[in-house]
C-alpha cells in the first residue's frame, strides 16, 4: 500500500493525484496560495529571496510576490523572529524561517518566552498567529551545529504546536493548515526530504500532491503503512527508513505497522494507543536525542494508559546523548539508520 | 615594519597566503571529486586578511574563527595534515574528525576555534581576554568574524563588555560585502562597519582587507593598544569572497562583472607585484623566491593530504568519548599557556 492510499485511509489527509512535486515545491506551493488568498501572510528570514532558501523552502517566492512580502533579513534571528511575533499580534500573518533549527540558541527567548506564552499570559486576548519554518536533520556530514532535529526541546515547551511532515502532500497540507493556524506553529522540515538536487535524495521526497489547497490537520497522526506485528511510531525522514525496513521484514514474516505522526503537538495519543493496542508492541524512532524527548513520551503515554497492552518492553531507536559527529561512519553510527530500527523490530519481535 | 620590504617578513606572507590558497583549492577538488564529504566555506580571494592580522600576533596570543576559518587556522601556524585530516575524518584530525570543517580548534597555536554558529566566537574572545586580564598575561586575543556577524546580537554583547572591562581583544571584521547573499548595503544603515566601535566607545578603523599590509598596520596597532592595557579595537577589512557560500550557493544575488572586478584584485597577485618592485621601494624578493614561496605552499598542501590519506577513520568505537572530560586526567596539549 503507497503512502498516499494509506493515509487516505485514516481520512486525514489529501485528496487523491497523480502529480509529482518535491517536499520543498510543495511547501512553496502552499505558501504561495496562502499568499495570494491573504495579503496579510508574509515571508520574513534570512536568504529566503533570491536564494529562495538555502533549502529551497522558498524558491520563487519573491519573483512572484515581491521583496515587500518575501523579506530577507540580517543575520538577526532575535530581531526577525521578534519582529514576525510583533506583525503577528498587529494581525498579520508571518512566515518566519530559522535557517537550520540549531540557532534556535541565538532566539529562543523570543521563540518560548514571547511566541509561545503571549497567548495565555495575556488571559487568551492576544493571538500570534505565525509560522516559524525550520530545516531539521542531519545525514549529510554537517556537524554538531547544523544536524539536529530539537523537536522534543520545542514540543517540551507549552504554547506552540509542532509539525514536522515527512512527504510531499503531507508538506503542502500541513504547511496550510499552520498558516491559517491562530497559534503559533513550528514548521520542521527535514533536509533529507526536501528533494534538493546537492544532498542524497530519499526516493520518496517527489511525491504526488493535489493541486488544489487541501488542509491536512495539524495533530493527526497517519498510518502510513498498516500492519499487525508491531507499532513503529516515529516522524520526519525516520518514517521512511521505517516503511523501507517494513517492506524489508514483511519477507521475514513480520508485520509492522507505521505510525507517521505528523504533529508532535499536538500529539494524536489515541491513533498510537489504537494501533499499539492492536499490535501489542512499540517501537518509537526518533532522529532527536534519546533522553528526556519525543521517544519518552510516547512510551510513557502507552504506559500511563495500560501497560498491559505491551506484550514486550518498548523499545527505541533514536539519537544516544551525544553531539552529531562530522565523520560519517559516526554519525551513521548515532543517526535511527535502517539497520538499527531492522535489529530493534528484531528486538521487540523476540527474534 | 613592513612586509614588502624585508625579506623574510615578505615569503611568510606569500608562503602564508598561497598555503591558504592551495589547501582550499585542494580542498574545493577533493570536495568536487567526491573524496570528502560534509559542507565547508572556502575564504579564496580573502587570504590577506588573517596572514596581515596574524603577522601582528605573537606566540601565545589567541584568535577566535568561523565557519570559513581554514585561512585563520593556516596564518596561525596550524598543522595542515591535522588539518586536512579533520577534514578527511580522519582519527589524526584535530578534532578526531568529530568536528569537522567548521568545528576546528588548535591548542597549540591559540586558536580557540572555528564556530557555526555566526558570531559565536566573539563574546568567547571577550572571555579569553578576560582570563588573559584575570591571570595578569599580557597575551590579546583577536576575534575573526564576517560582516553578517556584525548583525547579530552576540556580536553587539560581546563587544560591550570588552570594551566597558577594557579586555585585551581586537575583533577583526572580514567584510567580504556579504552575509550569504544579504549585502551590506542592504543590511547595514551605516556608510562603514567600523563606525559601529564608536558606539561602543571603542576606537574603529576600516582598511583595505586585500593588502597584508594596511591588515597587518591595522591590527598591529591595535593589538599594541591592548596589550599595553588599552583595550579592545575594531578593524574593518574590506575583501571578497570568490567562491559561493557554501554548495547550496547558485550566486543569484551577485554579478559576474562584480565577481570578476574581484578577481582582478587578488590579494596575492598584487602581493607579489609589491614585492618584486611594482612599488616605489626596492624589491624585497626575486622571482625566484616568488617561485620558492609558491612551490613550499603546493608541496605542504600535498604532503598534508598525502599524510591525512594514511591516516586511519574516524573511530565509531570511541564516538561518546569526549561528551563530558574525564575526571582528573590532564588535558592534551594543555589548555592555557
Ligand atoms: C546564528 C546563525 N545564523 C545563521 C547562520 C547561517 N549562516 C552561516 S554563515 C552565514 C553568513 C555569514 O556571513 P558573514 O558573517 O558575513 O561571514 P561570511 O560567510 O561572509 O564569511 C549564515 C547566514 C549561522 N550559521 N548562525
Amino acid at each position: 500500500m503507497s503512502l498516499t492510499d494509506a493515509a487516505d485511509a485514516s481520512h486525514t489527509s489529501a485528496p487523491a493525484t497523480t502529480r509529482k512535486l518535491s517536499t520543498s515545491k510543495a511547501m512553496v506551493e502552499a505558501v504561495a496560495a496562502e499568499m495570494d488568498r491573504d495579503q496579510d501572510v508574509f515571508v520574513m528570514g534570512e536568504d529566503v529571496g533570491a536564494y529562495g532558501g538555502i533549502f529551497s523552502s522558498t524558491t520563487g517566492l519573491v519573483d512572484r510576490f515581491g521583496p515587500q512580502r518575501v523579506v530577507d533579513t540580517p543575520i538577526s534571528e532575535s530581531a526577525f523572529i521578534g519582529a514576525a511575533i510583533g506583525a503577528a499580534v498587529e494581525g498579520m500573518r508571518p512566515i518566519a524561517e530559522l535557517m537550520f533549527v540549531d540557532f534556535f540558541g541565538v532566539c529562543m527567548d523570543q521563540i518560548y518566552n514571547h511566541m509561545a506564552k503571549i497567548h495565555y499570559e495575556s488571559g487568551g486576548n492576544v493571538r500570534v498567529p505565525m509560522v516559524l519554518t525550520t530545516a531539521v536533520g542531519g545525514g549529510y556530514s554537517d556537524g554538531a551545529q547544523h544536524s539536529q532535529c530539537l523537536w522534543g526541546t520545542f514540543a517540551h515547551l507549552p504554547g506552540m504546536k509542532v509539525v514536522a511532515p515527512s512527504n510531499p502532500a503531507d508538506a503542502k497540507g500541513l504547511m496550510t493548515s499552520a498558516i491559517r493556524d491562530d497559534n503559533p506553529v513550528v514548521y520542521m522540515f527535514h533536509k533529507g526530504i526536501m528533494g534538493l538536487p546537492w544532498m542524497a535524495k530519499n526516493p520518496r521526497s517527489v511525491g504526488p500532491v493535489p493541486e488544489e489547497d487541501y488542509e491536512v490537520p495539524i495533530g493527526k497522526a497517519a498510518i502510513a503503512r498498516p500492519g499487525t506485528d508491531v507499532t513503529i511510531a516515529t516522524l520526519s525522514l525516520s518514517v521512511h527508513h521505517a516503511l523501507d525496513v517494513a517492506d524489508e521484514l514483511a519477507g521475514d514474516d513480520i508485520d509492522c505497522e507505521v505510525v507517521d505522526l505528523r504533529s508532535l503537538v499536538p500529539l494524536d495519543t489515541d491513533t498510537i494507543l489504537e494501533s499499539v493496542g492492536r499490535t501489542g508492541r512499540l517501537l518509537v524512532v526518533d532522529e532527536d536525542y534519546r533522553s528526556f524527548g519525543v521517544s519518552g513520551e510516547i512510551i510513557a503515554r502507552v504506559a500511563e494508559r495500560d501497560p498491559g497492552m505491551l506484550a514486550a518492553p518498548p523499545v527505541r531507536v533514536a539519537v544516544p546523548d551525544v553531539p552529531i559527529p562530522y565523520a560519517r561512519g559516526l554519525e551513521d553510527a548515532v543517526l535511527p539508520t535502517s539497520e538499527r530500527i531492522r535489529n530493534a523490530v528484531f528486538g521487540v519481535m523476540g527474534r | 615594519m613592513t612586509l614588502t620590504t624585508e625579506a623574510d617578513r615578505a615569503k611568510h606572507a606569500l608562503t602564508t597566503m598561497w598555503t591558504i590558497r592551495r589547501f582550499e583549492e585542494a580542498v574545493d577538488d577533493m570536495f568536487a571529486r567526491g573524496l570528502m564529504h560534509g559542507t565547508m566555506h572556502l575564504s579564496i580571494g580573502q587570504e590577506a586578511v588573517p596572514t596581515g592580522a596574524c603577522m601582528a600576533l605573537s606566540e601565545g596570543d589567541y584568535i577566535t574563527s568561523t565557519h570559513r576559518g581554514h585561512g585563520h587556522c593556516i596564518a596561525k601556524g596550524a598543522k595542515l595534515d591535522a588539518m586536512m585530516a579533520e577534514l578527511l575524518a580522519k582519527e589524526t584530525g584535530y578534532c578526531r574528525g568529530r568536528g569537522g570543517s567548521m568545528h576546528i580548534a588548535d591548542v597549540a597555536t591559540g586558536n580557540l576555534g572555528a564556530n557555526g554558529i555566526v558570531a559565536g566566537g566573539v563574546p568567547i574572545a571577550a572571555g579569553a581576554g578576560l582570563a588573559v586580564r584575570m591571570r595578569g598575561g599580557s597575551e590579546v586575543v583577536v576575534s575573526f568574524f564576517g560582516d553578517g556577524a556584525v548583525n547579530e546580537g552576540a556580536w553587539h554583547e560581546g563587544v560591550n563588555l570588552a570594551a566597558i572591562w577594557d579586555l585585551p581583544v581586537v575583533f577583526v571584521c572580514e567584510n567580504n560585502r556579504y552575509g550569504m547573499s544579504m549585502s551590506v548595503d542592504r543590511a547595514f544603515n551605516v556608510d562603514t562597519l567600523a563606525e559601529r566601535a564608536r558606539g561602543y566607545g571603542i576606537p574603529g578603523v576600516t582598511v583595505d582587507g586585500n593588502d597584508p599590509q594596511t591588515v597587518y598596520d591595522a591590527v598591529a596597532d591595535a593589538v599594541r593598544r591592548a596589550r599595553s592595557g588599552g583595550g579592545p579595537s575594531f578593524v574593518e577589512a574590506l575583501t571578497y569572497r570568490w567562491k559561493g557560500h557554501s554548495k547550496s550557493d547558485k550566486n543569484l544575488y551577485r554579478t559576474r562583472e562584480e565577481i570578476e572586478s574581484w578577481r582582478e584584485r587578488d590579494p596575492i597577485a598584487a602581493f607579489e607585484a609589491a614585492v618584486t618592485g611594482g612599488g616605489a621601494t626596492a624589491p624585497a624578493l626575486s622571482e625566484s623566491d616568488v617561485e620558492e614561496c609558491r612551490a613550499l605552499a603546493r608541496d605542504r598542501v600535498r604532503e598534508a593530504i598525502r599524510t591525512a590519506n594514511a591516516a586511519p577513520d574516524a573511530d565509531a568505537a570511541t564516538l561518546t568519548d569526549a561528551v563530558y572530560a574525564p575526571a582528573g586526567e590532564p588535558i592534551a596539549g594543555g589548555t592555557r599557556a
